[in-house]
């Protein structure tokens, strides 16, 4: 059967990979090709990329740096970051990306998925949500997290998933940062609600919040940065810890 | 040379870049002569059927694939590619395929449980039935990239590779000098490499 897919995700801005980044054995650890590299050999099943850039400048480069990843690296890679229009889509995809990742765009425009999976296939459609509590309900979050769009965002997942997207980003941002592990009561609401690819973000911080993660049903990927841009978790250990802990994954 | 045959039908990004990372010598084509010209021919495809096999035969192409591969020159089908050298598809109605392979493309929704996840989008293990030159450099068990909601049926005979999905989902298939794959071997990393180095070499 399919395995669990861990993927580390990297920010970038003007050509170059941002939030720090611990590296031994890599010439430039702000190069996102060698990045990508060094992430391929120590078995990501799949790069996310996230343009920060807002210049007409930095777009240019990070195309260039996606043709660069995507002609030496070949596994599946995501995009996202500033994708609001369908010509953003065919901007990136044709730069080599498989699968394109909608958040603040599609709040602007939610018709965006639709259109997006009906010319590329739901598959090339990802939603990608960055997820609050407020008053004790899930609150949609726009512009990178800091501003409460009072959307539910248990019903925006579904809705996301009737318009086409064919898997899902969760973001908590309660568990960002804290490395006590994945929202799970949140992931669990999710998965309770939808029957496409969730893939967990926000709070990993060791190797056991992987297993834990991937032990709840409906979860199919680990998403994080800054532990495997620091070291702190090594993808290929983190692995062969969870095949060990009867979880399948790609070795 | 290998001709990737150009129809309109999805990105050939990565599907080039893969073949000129491991050395090969690519063209992406809709041009007949360029055909009869390569030693091998791709055909690519992601999408769905019915749309892919009109803006395939529209090309005006399938003559000359027919004629090609009659006369023994080698040609590997990718994912949708890969569906459409069977007989026959049933996705959304039932539509004529090229016929190189026999056996039909069927949907995975109508035979697996409702709570499995349908198109299969992951990484999933390769149970490798006979031997082949596409799988001279890969081993049993070695994973493969699958983005797919149909699947190849009725075509035992054929299966060189398959996967488990609740159902078994034929990955690599040949018919004489006619291959393909379920999988995406430019998105399969280093084994998706070797394949595609083991189609250019043979």
């Amino acid at each position: 059967m399919i395995t669990k897919r861990i993927v580390p995700c990297l920010d970038v801005r003007d050509g170059k990979v941002v939030k720090g980044v611990n590296f031994e054995g890599i010439r430039d650890v702000a190069d996102p090709v060698e990045m990508a590299k060094f992430y391929n050999e120590s078995g990501a099943d799949e790069l996310v990329f996230y343009d920060i850039t807002a210049t007409v400048e930095g777009r240019s480069l990070f195309a260039d740096v996606l043709e660069k990843v995507a002609s030496q690296i070949f596994i599946p890679l995501t995009v996202g970051g500033g994708i609001s229009t369908l010509d953003d889509f065919d901007r990136v995809l044709k730069c080599g990306a498989d699968k394109v990742s909608v958040n603040s765009g599609a709040i602007k425009d939610p018709d965006i998925i639709e259109k997006g999976a009906k010319k590329y296939g739901d598959q090339c459609v990802v939603l990608s949500m960055d997820i609050k509590r407020v008053d004790g309900k899930f609150h949609l979050f726009s512009h990178g997290g800091r501003q409460d769009t009072g959307i539910d965002a248990l019903q925006w997942a579904v809705d996301g998933v009737e318009r086409g997207a064919g898997e899902l980003v969760v973001n908590s941002i309660d568990t960002d940062g804290v490395k006590g592990g994945f929202d799970l009561e949140l992931l669990d609401e999710i998965a309770a609600r939808v029957n496409v690819p969730i893939v967990a973000s926000g709070g990993a911080g060791k190797m056991e919040d992987f297993a834990e993660l991937f032990k709840h049903p409906g979860m199919d990927a680990g998403l994080a940065a800054s532990i495997f841009h620091f070291r702190e978790v090594d993808i290929m250990e983190l692995k062969q810890y969870l095949r060990g802990e009867g979880i399948n994954v790609r070795l | 040379m290998i001709a990737v045959i150009d129809y309109g039908v999805g990105n050939l990004y990565s599907l080039t870049a893969s073949l000129k990372f491991i050395g090969a010598d690519v063209k992406v084509t809709s041009d007949a002569e360029d055909l009869k010209k390569a030693d091998k021919i791709i055909l690519p495809g992601v999408g769905a059927f019915e749309d892919a096999i009109k803006k395939l035969r529209a090309t005006g192409l399938v003559e000359t694939l027919d004629q090609l591969v009659a006369e023994g020159k080698p040609m590997m089908g990718i994912c949708l590619g890969m569906q459409l050298l069977f007989e026959k598809s049933y996705e959304y109605g039932e539509y004529d395929g090229l016929g190189y392979i026999k056996g039909c493309v069927v949907s995975m929704r109508e035979r697996v449980s409702d709570d499995l996840k349908v198109p299969q989008i992951g990484w999933n293990a390769l149970e490798i039935k006979k031997d082949d030159v596409l799988t001279k450099y890969i081993k049993d068990g070695d994973h493969v990239y699958f983005v797919h909601g149909y699947y190849a049926d009725e075509c035992e005979e054929s299966i060189v590779a398959q996967t488990n999905y609740e159902v078994t989902v034929p990955a690599i298939v040949r018919n004489g000098n006619v291959c393909g794959t379920q999988f995406h071997p430019e998105k399969s990393g280093n084994v998706g490499l070797s394949i595609l180095r083991a189609f250019n070499e043979a």
